[in-house]
């Protein structure tokens, strides 16, 4: 079993020098998951941080904890091996958008499918950094980058779509300098047994600038953005005047005090609901059609692999006659010479 | 079971079961060895299917194969050619009658030789013994089909049914042909169906008949007697190399202390190590069937930094897929062993086929200098050993291993004296422990080399790796050109200290021999049969065949050097001969290879050497 220990978030920072550029949002990212992890009093040596390839992904040589970077788009698969080889351990996979949902979307499905207990931390800048700016599967329709000079002509993944697509128990959204919602999330996360996963809206200041900044920069996130609660209803804006209903299928953007409409009209976050529909609505809301999700969105139960497995394990082995090597190979038909 | 007119008494023989892929031929080829087996004979088998799980019907594409060799001394191979054929129906038949003796019996089914199944089976006419000229061949004719119906009538099964059970005639005929008993045979059928009875009282009914055809037709043909093999004492089972790998690394787990985990994806000729695996959840065997070959060795990779004992099993095209990973086991010096069932190739090539012609992929297919230790089996039943020894090596060197074993290895059977696991070594698990001072994550055995494994959950080890090149001691990532240097040394002679710790090579007949027969992993069986029958005439041959590829064994070249005519036999182009040139460089060796998808034959083995010694 995984022990309790109360250490400060600096004891999870490494001897190794961070080496992602000044500005990066990687560094945002980092303190709120050493802040996290000291808040949930885990213990250093309980925790496996594994990552792919990616800027995000030097993050492991940073945390002084056990740590694992390995290939480009592996990283959930690498993860899986890690927590089925011991479920007692606290295993985070650190990927980006082009490590996840471009190299390695075939392992990231999967993961989600099968809901081992890993916490996903996706940073999306939609962008390739590290080989130096090129488009990704995030980056939206017409982005122009190195291997995109005349604007893509291919339409980005939305990761919370493709996670709830892919059977995702659990899908939250932050921002990298929001560290106090990056800490509340990535503890919900880590509570929730089975696959988490938590998008990250992460600038890269040199290849994708401001990316985020329409929707994240402090003079229009309060109108541009919902940071969604369970139980509490969904209000947002400078004014917290704005809410979110549902007009027949479609969500739509309502003001409190007009029209007669009051707070009681408007919709109240369900994270626990099993039905999909509102979740995938609300993980795919755009600026600006729409203010931007964040905070948990999806939160439900469910079967979890590593779980099932091990109690798999010990239910045939309490029925099964075999109990050893031994055992197995004197089972069936075997024949004595004399 | 009456008196029989003539018994002709065998050393040995080899019997070939053959119809359409839904005929049952599998499970009659495998009822008829195992009765073998019982009775005492040495067996070998080997199974050939399309990789069609249901070819058009009647056609030649859709004929099953079973081939069984048995003796009353020791056989190491399924046999090259047959001495009794069975034929259910015409394509069986043009499938297979090249592969029988000459003069030797063939058994067909006559009612299934209608003008539709003869054209389907490409026969221009309705005489397919003539078109053939299979006169001289002794062909029993047996009306199967209309003894089963006609048997089975009152039973009230359906026709499906009735015909279903048409191989069980065709066995029993062969039982009769043999003087084999029934017993173990009726006991496997009355199991298998004990929730039908019906269907237990229909095939045992129709066994019967085709066995007491037999004492009909015994006017017309001799009847074999194989006595039972001096064989050594003890328990034995039957034992496909598939299966025989999956234990021993079972074993591995048991001598280790350590959990078993297979991360795989079904492939042929490997799927069933997968199959075997799954099932053993009864002794803990976590298996993760992963999404693709690549998640299958992540997986592993991701395990045994975890602290398993961990596996990834696979056919050629998906060794291709892991070459990457198998990379990042190589620098993060993480032990897995991944079991290569090799096939016929390239791209999708031969599924169900066999070949050798995986061995440079599996010593050099990755990128940069990434050495790991190869290993080959030799024959089904050392698929357990090698699996063990394999793994063994993987642990105690912290090391990828690649295991080679291949479609003729993983499907063939042979009686397996069931070992002794107090014969079995422990397997030392290098663990860091508390006591280590100046313990660092690339810190090394003096001897092996090998660094020391830190498994997540220790206490005061947490430390990080990855596949960026690392620094000699610390591990840190480091880009210094002649740390790069020192840490691709030491990966090389890591590996090659390995030949410290592995048995030399054993030179299988004279010294002096006039040529030696050089072979490695699944052809040992064909290559030794073929040297121990021309030794038996009189010529002077011997035989070293390699289990252990990279490294080699340290006393290769003092056995090679001795021998001044060489020839090296494999089913691929030369990849071995090509490694041992390069190893021993300004050796000579001559080549004999094959790439059709089949074993050797033993015959046209000693016929080259034959050759090659008259030069």
């Amino acid at each position: 079993m995984s022990g309790v220990c109360k250490l400060k978030f600096t004891d999870f920072k490494s001897d190794q020098g961070v080496r992602w550029c000044a500005g990066c949002g990687d560094h945002a990212i980092l303190n709120s998951v050493q802040k996290a992890m000291a808040e949930l009093e885990y213990c250093k040596d309980d925790v496996a941080v594994i990552s792919g390839i990616g800027c995000s992904s030097r993050f492991p040589y940073y945390m002084d904890t056990y740590g694992f970077h390995t290939l480009h788009g592996r990283g959930a698969a690498i993860a899986s091996g890690v927590k089925l080889a011991n479920p007692d351990l606290h295993v985070w996979d650190i990927t980006g958008d082009g490590d996840a949902l471009a190299i390695g979307g075939n392992h990231f499905i999967h993961l989600i499918r099968r809901n081992i207990d890993v916490n996903v931390i996706l940073f999306n800048n939609k962008i390739y950094g590290l080989t130096k700016g090129q488009y990704s599967p995030t980056s939206k329709r017409g982005f122009i980058s190195k291997t995109s000079p005349y604007g893509t002509i291919e339409s980005p993944f939305r990761p919370g779509e493709l996670c709830i697509g892919a059977r995702g128990q659990f899908f939250a959204r932050t921002v990298d300098k929001e560290l106090k919602l990056s800490v509340e999330v990535f503890k919900e996360a880590a509570k929730h047994k089975g696959t988490s996963i938590v998008e990250v809206l992460q600038n890269c200041v040199i290849f994708n600038d401001k990316v985020h900044a329409e929707i994240t920069d402090k003079e229009y996130k309060e109108d541009r953005t919902i940071t969604l609660r369970h139980g509490e209803p969904m209000i947002f804006g400078k004014e917290r005047n704005k809410g979110l209903m549902l007009d027949g299928m479609e969500l739509k953007i309502v003001t409190i005090g007009e029209n007669g409409i009051t707070e009681d009209d408007i919709l109240v976050h369900d994270e626990k609901c099993d039905d999909i529909s509102l979740h995938l609505k609300l993980a795919d809301m755009e600026y600006p059609k729409y203010p931007v999700a964040l905070g948990v969105i999806r939160n439900v139960k469910g079967n979890v692999y590593d779980e099932c497995m091990v109690r798999q394990i010990e239910e045939v082995k309490e029925k099964s006659s075999i109990k050893s090597l031994k055992d197995l190979m004197y089972s069936g038909d075997v024949w004595e010479v004399k | 079971m009456g008196k029989r007119s003539k018994v002709i008494e065998k050393d040995e023989v080899v019997v070939r079961f053959s119809g359409d892929s839904g005929d049952g031929m599998q499970l009659t080829g495998t009822l008829f060895s195992y009765t073998s087996a019982i009775f005492g004979n040495d067996i070998s088998t080997f199974p050939d299917y399309p990789s069609e799980i249901r070819a058009p019907q009647g056609t030649i594409g859709g004929v099953s194969g079973f081939q069984v060799h048995f003796g009353h001394s020791e056989v190491y191979t399924p046999g090259d050619y047959a001495d009794v054929l069975v034929a259910m129906n015409p394509a069986a038949l043009k499938a297979n009658a090249k592969w029988v003796k000459p003069g030797g019996t063939i058994i067909i089914d006559v009612d299934s030789f209608d003008e539709k199944n003869l054209r389907k089976a490409g026969y221009k006419t309705n005489d397919p013994i003539t078109e053939d000229k299979l006169g001289d061949f002794n062909i029993i004719k047996a009306p199967i089909t209309a003894l089963t119906k006609e048997s089975l009538k009152d039973m009230g099964l359906d026709n499906k049914s009735i015909l279903r059970s048409k191989n069980m005639f065709a066995l029993g005929l062969v039982y009769w042909l043999f003087n084999r008993p029934l017993d173990n045979t009726k006991e496997y059928i009355t199991k298998k169906f004990k929730k039908k009875p019906v269907v237990v009282e229909a095939n045992l009914k129709v066994l019967e008949e085709g066995y007491n055809y037999g004492s009909i037709i015994q006017a017309l043909t001799p009847s074999y007697q194989i006595s039972p093999a001096d064989i050594e004492k003890g328990f034995y089972r039957n034992i496909n190399g598939n299966t025989a790998t999956a234990w021993g690394l079972i074993a591995a787990a048991e001598k280790s202390g350590l959990e078993l985990f297979l991360g795989s994806y079904p492939i042929t000729p490997a799927t069933d190590i997968l199959q075997e695996l799954s099932a053993r959840k009864d002794l803990g065997v976590k298996v993760f069937q992963a999404e693709d070959e690549i998640a299958g060795i992540t997986s592993t990779i991701g395990a045994s930094f975890a602290g398993d004992l961990a596996i990834t099993s696979t056919s050629g095209p998906g060794l291709a897929l892991k070459g990457e990973a198998i990379g990042l086991a190589v620098i993060a010096e993480l032990p897995i062993v991944v079991v290569n069932v090799q096939r016929g190739g390239p791209s999708t090539g031969l599924p169900t086929k066999t070949e050798q012609s995986d061995l440079m992929q599996a010593l050099y297919g990755r990128n940069g200098e990434s050495p790991v230790v190869v290993v080959a089996a030799s024959t089904p039943t050392n698929c357990f050993d090698y699996a063990f020894y394999a793994s063994k090596i993987a642990v105690e060197h912290m090391t990828p291993v690649i295991l080679l074993t291949d479609g003729f290895l993983g499907n063939g059977t042979q009686p397996w004296k069931i070992p002794d696991m107090d014969e079995f070594p422990k397997i030392d698990v290098p663990l860091v422990d508390r006591n280590m001072e100046d313990w660092e994550p690339y810190l090394r055995d003096p001897e092996k080399l090998s660094r020391y494994w830190a498994v997540p959950g220790t206490p005061g080890f947490a430390h990080r790796i990855g596949g960026l090149e690392k620094d000699y001691k610390t591990g840190a990532v480091s880009h210094d050109p002649l740390n790069h240097q020192k840490m691709t040394d030491v990966r090389q002679a890591k590996i090659d200290k390995i030949a410290d710790y592995i048995p030399e090579l054993e030179l299988i007949g004279k010294e002096n021999a006039d040529l030696l027969i050089i072979g490695w992993g699944g052809t040992f069986g064909h290559l030794y049969t073929a040297y121990e029958e021309m030794t038996n005439e009189g010529y002077n041959v011997a035989l070293a065949h390699f289990n252990y590829i990279n490294p080699l064994p340290k006393n290769s070249y003092d056995v090679l050097s001795k021998f001044d005519k060489k020839v090296v036999c494999e089913l691929n182009m030369g990849q071995f001969a090509g490694y041992l040139r390069m190893k021993f460089e300004g050796m000579s060796f001559s080549q004999h290879n094959k790439v059709q998808g089949l074993p050797f034959t033993v015959n046209e083995l000693k016929e080259h050497f034959k050759k090659l010694l008259e030069e």
